[in-house]
């Protein structure tokens, strides 16, 4: 058999028993069987110098193709044998995709302060500066100072819990509203032009029910300065309650009464819940209620520390709780405070 | 205030509907808080115009059939004629009696009405149909008060008073709306018909028709039966009386019960009935004495004697203070001004002449005395918030009128008026600017006293900017120039205002760092996977003493003088004995709880009235560190050293420095698992706050099931005082080399010691220590373990050499084992 003959039943030997191959390590075993440095091409490659010279140029391209074919086959199958282990890999390692992904423990912050900040971050891009003033007051800046003597009827408007003083001392309280925060604002700043938000904490004599809690938060604002309208509390106002509950949404400006501030008003947003039809929660007026507020009192400017005839401010207040109440639907103001898990995960 | 609607319609015509005359209170200051309908259109049972008709009954018989029923006979229509069965008792008197002298007025129902079921509970519609009762055919039917929705009365049919006019339907004669207000404090004007019909008058340009009493007077005048003394001057500015002699005492007329009724107040008789019936009518309370019961006929207006007491018409004896104001007679106290009558003068069946008050009186006496003897009148409710003392001569002439004609008394001549302080005619001046600084809004004089007029503010021109405004004496509420300003805005209308940006300039920006930081100590710990709670400030010092069982007796408390529960008594001085309750809750429900709060606690000062509320951060931590989920990490539970790891991350992310780490003996903490924070700046040291595992003992007091509880509470003021914007390091570009380097020591050397002597003899070329290994075992020897630490050297400038690196560890080696009595572990 002619050595041309040999490297052709080789070859065919080869290509068929690749086509059989389906493992990396047949193949490497069949790479250095035909194509190894002592496989059997490179063997039979030796006998070329038996050849006829004019016969070994013809004979050498023949090898080269035969070499060059396996290769090529070899690359095809080896393709192959790698896709097919990959897919083997692959199906060994499937996972049931709809099993719950691995949780992470994360916090949440307080519903609350989530509205809270939310407010003071609308009221900041107007201007208005964050401050804090004291849980604990005197019944001076809680009420006196606020326009609401000892005596006035208007104290019925706020339940009060009394901390124990001495006798003759000063009565002393937990502040009923954030307001007292205008006076120590005010005098912060007076003469200077002001405007602040004061959020917090207050309390109220109040038995505690799914509406009502003994302790609340409250975000008092103030602006005094020589050129503030009740125009600008309007705008202010509705500026804000378009941010926090859409552009568009409708609002009602109605008289209302605070001794510290004259005139006075509460705003009013369309129902959230019922679109102005009606329901329990706006107790079918089709309004909520949203802030409190007025042009502060001149006799209030003037224990802030400034004079009433040339300067001028309007100060509002709101409830964070309710609005949260409402941006989520909970029934019952009692959770807040609870420290109560199942209610503090529900929120983002 | 409920105001019905046919007595409003007596002084003002109302022109809009009532869902419009409501909303347009509500946007001028009187907010509607419901509105009740009866019998009219839009009523929850609407009377049928052509069904339901005012009859007569002209005669009561026997029913042939049941001993209980009667069959009467009704006139529904003039000259129309039917018989109606009814088991009614309050007509059974007239049975057998043949044709009624006077006929009975009564409500008529005919087959196809809708009235409400009178014999079930609560408010169920039927349909009236006709069938035989007892062999007699009944189509028809005699209306209760609860079958025609007017209350729950179903004790018999309503009876109406004979000038009820037969054949009209029933909602022209009784069909009426009320009109539920809540009136704020300073709308005290409305607190009466004719007060809020002036308001409606000027909201939509109606004129106001005030009463007009027409009085006959006979026998001696008042001024010669009685004698009025005032002593308390300065607490009684007007006091007036007349005199209404020979009343009869007996129901008031049905009407006047009707409007009563539907104004809140319960009918009593004639003289409860019509005192009543003025206050509710003017605003102006009054009270009616026995006149044979007022010694000497003298009235005295003095304040209370050292010990006197005086038994109220509620059966109530008061002990007066010598600041209480009573009206007396020459012998004893007759009644607390004001605010309720006494009962040795009260008018009872057998009074015949009948003094009647009506004063004003200092507005904040009486509410300091309803207050006192909780006694909250409708009286001492209009009297607190301001009385019109020039309302008391109408008032007068319509109590005398109403008591002249419902009560057949004869009036005498006369009222005896002392006013110890004059009518003061208050009038203020008005500009343009104020109203253009005020609300924002540029109108002209004009333009202004065109809004304020109705109001019956009287308004002169004084200068084309300038008006001269005169006060009505009833508007008390308006005293600045600012409370002439809102009766403008509320007049031209709230909604009608321009809404503008402010003009004003900006104040100067300053930063609050403090509330920055404050908020980004909540994200910080929120993202370490903590749930922010808010608790209760008011707590019991029971809650605090299961923390620290000392807190029981002490007296370090703000504690409240009107505490509301035993639970909220007292205010914190710590976050986490309210948290701990909190997580408790948590731990029984879930078995776990990961909770923070940010707030402030409240600790009392010798010096000062006022506490201090230092800001504390608290954490509360228990159960399994990961989740339970079928692929969590680790099924480990929470120790000591995860409070550790939130109370690094917190510290490291304010960048303070000066930090140290202490064993402690906190006695809320387990012994050994207890540590203290402590902040060093310069010379001074703090303790700022401690962090461990609960001691099992408290943990028992908070009944938490018994696993490792983590707690830490620190003083937030202090670490945010302290806190620090990171500063850069630069970084190397050069390779680092990592060392491994196990010590063994006496347990009794903290790792921190050791720690400290690496970075001492590392010095410039440490980049960074890490503890990755902590080992005890029998084969290092009683009271011995290993701490292994992976130490990362490198320059930044330059490559560091091995030989470099070799002698850097043997420095390090020995600079440890010589400083802790360690030895390097082979």
């Amino acid at each position: 058999m002619s050595i041309i003959d040999q490297l052709a039943a080789i070859e065919s030997a080869a290509l068929a028993s690749l086509h059989d191959i389906t493992t990396i390590d047949a193949l490497t075993a069949w790479k250095s069987d035909y194509l190894g440095k002592t496989g059997l091409i490179a063997k039979l490659s030796r006998e070329l110098g038996a050849l006829a010279a004019a016969d070994r140029p013809a004979a050498g391209q023949r090898f080269n193709a035969v070499r060059a074919s396996l290769d090529g086959a070899f690359a095809e199958r080896e393709a192959t044998v790698n896709a097919a282990a990959q897919g083997h890999a692959f199906a060994s390692e499937a996972l049931d995709v709809t099993l719950p992904g691995r949780p992470l423990t994360v916090g949440r912050l307080h519903p609350s302060t989530r509205v809270l900040r939310m407010i003071t971050n609308i009221f900041a891009e107007m201007g208005f500066q964050v401050w804090e003033s004291p849980e604990v007051e005197t019944d001076t800046l809680n009420f006196e100072l606020l326009n609401i003597p000892a005596d006035h009827p208007a104290r019925d408007m706020w339940d009060t819990f009394y901390i124990e003083t001495p006798p003759g001392a000063e009565k002393v309280l937990l502040r009923t509203h954030t307001s007292p925060g205008q006076i120590h604002a005010m005098r912060a700043h007076a003469p200077n032009p002001v405007r602040v938000i004061l959020p917090g904490k207050c309390f109220r004599y109040e038995q505690v029910s799914t509406r009502h809690e003994m302790m609340f938060h409250q975000v008092e604002g103030i602006a005094v300065g020589t050129n503030i309208t009740f125009s600008d509390l309007k705008g202010t106002l509705i500026g804000f309650a378009e941010r926090l509950y859409g552009s568009g949404i409708k609002t009602r400006f109605r008289p209302s009464y605070f001794p510290f501030t004259e005139p006075s008003v509460e705003l009013d947003v369309e129902c959230i819940l019922c679109s102005g039809t009606g329901c329990r929660i706006c107790k079918h007026s089709g309004w909520l209620e949203v802030s409190g507020a007025g042009m502060v009192h001149p006799d209030v400017l003037r224990n802030g520390g400034y004079d009433p005839a040339i300067y001028s401010g309007f100060a509002f207040g709101m409830g964070p709780e309710r609005i949260t109440m409402l941006r989520h639907g909970i029934d019952d103001i009692r959770w807040f405070f609870s420290g109560d898990e199942r209610f503090l995960q529900q929120f983002i | 205030m409920r105001i019905p609607l046919s007595w409003l319609r007596d002084y003002v015509d109302v022109t809009l509907p009532i869902d419009e005359l409501a909303e347009r209170l509500t946007r001028s200051g009187l907010e509607v808080d419901s509105i009740e309908r009866y019998g009219i259109e839009g009523a929850e049972l609407p009377w049928d115009r052509d069904l339901i008709v005012v009859c007569n009954i002209r005669e009561v018989t026997q029913h042939p059939n049941a001993d209980r029923l009667v069959l009467a006979e009704v006139e529904f229509a003039p000259g129309q004629f039917h018989t109606v069965v009814t088991g009614a008792p309050n007509i059974q008197q007239w049975k057998g009696l043949g044709p009624i002298t006077t006929p009975l007025r009564a409500v008529y129902a005919k087959e196809g009405s809708v009235l409400y079921d009178g014999h079930v509970e609560g408010r169920v519609k039927v349909t009236l149909k006709g069938k035989p009762v007892r062999g007699v055919m009944s189509d028809a039917m005699l209306c209760s008060e609860k079958e025609l929705g007017m209350s729950d009365e179903h004790e018999g049919i309503l009876l109406l008073p004979d000038d009820a006019p037969i054949g009209v339907p029933l909602v022209d004669y009784l069909g009426d709306a009320v009109i539920d207000i809540d009136v704020l404090p300073n709308m005290a004007r409305t607190l009466s018909i004719v007060g809020m019909a002036r308001e409606i008058a000027a909201l939509t340009g109606q004129t106001i028709r005030l009463p007009k009493p027409m009085v006959k007077t006979a026998g001696a005048a008042v001024e010669q039966s009685i004698k009025v003394t005032i002593e308390a001057t300065s607490l009684c500015p007007r006091f007036t009386a007349t005199m209404v002699r020979n009343v009869t005492i007996k129901p008031s007329p049905f009407w006047m019960q009707r409007r009563l009724t539907m104004a809140g107040q319960r009918p009593i008789n004639n003289i409860v009935d019509i005192s009543n019936y003025v206050m509710l009518e003017l605003g102006t309370p009054n009270h009616t004495f026995d006149a044979d019961q007022v010694a000497q006929h003298h009235i005295v207006v003095r304040t209370a004697k050292p010990g006197e007491t005086l038994k109220t018409l509620d059966g109530r004896t008061h002990s007066l203070a010598i600041d209480h104001l009573l009206v007396c007679d020459t012998t004893q106290a007759l009644s607390v001004a004001g605010v309720m009558g006494g009962e040795s003068s009260e008018v009872s069946p057998t009074t015949t002449n009948v003094l009647v008050e009506a004063a004003v009186w200092e507005p904040t006496i009486i509410r300091r005395m309803s207050s006192t003897f909780k006694l909250r009148s409708e009286a001492s409710k209009r009297f607190e918030r301001g009385v019109d003392a020039e309302m008391l001569d109408l008032a007068q002439r319509r109590l005398t009128e109403l008591l002249q004609t419902y009560a057949d008394g004869t009036v005498a001549p006369g009222m005896l008026d002392v006013r110890t302080t004059p009518a003061l005619a208050v009038s203020m001046t008005l500009t343009t600017h104020e109203v253009r600084r005020i609300l924002g809004l540029d109108f002209t004089v004009d333009q202004i006293a065109a809004l304020l007029a109705p109001l019956a503010f009287t308004c002169t021109t004084v200068d084309a900017h300038t008006l001269l405004v005169g006060v009505p004496s009833y508007r008390m509420d308006v005293s600045h120039t600012a409370d002439l300003c809102e009766e403008v805005a509320r007049m031209y209308g709230y909604d009608n205002l321009p809404s503008t940006v402010m003009a004003d300039e900006l104040p100067t920006q300053r930063t609050n760092l403090a509330l920055e930081r404050e908020h980004y100590v909540r994200d910080v710990l929120a993202a370490a996977g903590l749930n922010e709670a808010i608790t209760y400030s008011l707590t019991s010092r029971t809650a605090a003493a299961k923390l620290n069982p000392a807190e029981l007796e002490s007296s370090e408390y703000l504690h409240l003088a009107n505490p509301l529960s035993p639970e909220r008594e007292y205010m914190r001085r710590d976050i986490l004995p309210t948290l701990l309750e909190a997580a408790a809750v948590n731990i029984r429900e879930r078995g776990m709880t990961r909770l923070f709060e940010v707030g402030h606690v409240y600790h009392r000062r010798s010096d000062a009235i006022l506490p201090t509320e230092p800001l504390r951060v608290a954490i509360v931590i228990a159960g399994k560190r990961n989740t339970t989920a079928w692929n969590a990490a680790s099924s480990d539970s929470i120790d000591f050293y995860d409070i550790k790891g939130i109370v690094e991350l917190l510290c490291e992310r304010l960048q303070l420095s000066g930090i140290t780490v202490s064993a402690s003996d906190f006695t809320h903490l387990q012994p050994g698992r207890s540590a203290s924070l402590r902040l060093t700046i310069g010379k001074d040291s703090f303790v700022v706050g401690s962090f461990g595992e609960l001691h099992p003992e408290a943990r028992d007091r908070f009944d938490i099931p018994a696993m490792r509880v983590a707690v830490a509470e620190l003083d937030l003021e202090i670490l945010l005082a302290h806190a620090a914007v990171p500063r850069y390091t630069s970084i190397s570009r050069y390779p680092a080399a990592s060392q491994d380097l196990a010590f063994i020591a006496p347990v009794a050397i903290t790792a921190q010691a050791i720690e400290a002597s690496i970075r001492k003899y590392a010095g410039n070329a440490l980049s960074s220590i890490e503890l990755f290994d902590v080992y005890a075992g029998a084969n290092l020897g009683e009271g011995m373990r290993s701490l292994a630490f992976r130490i990362t050297l490198r320059s930044t400038e330059r490559t560091l050499t091995d030989a470099e690196v070799t002698k850097l560890r043997a420095k390090i080696i020995r600079g440890v084992e010589h400083e802790n009595g360690a030895k390097i572990r082979a």
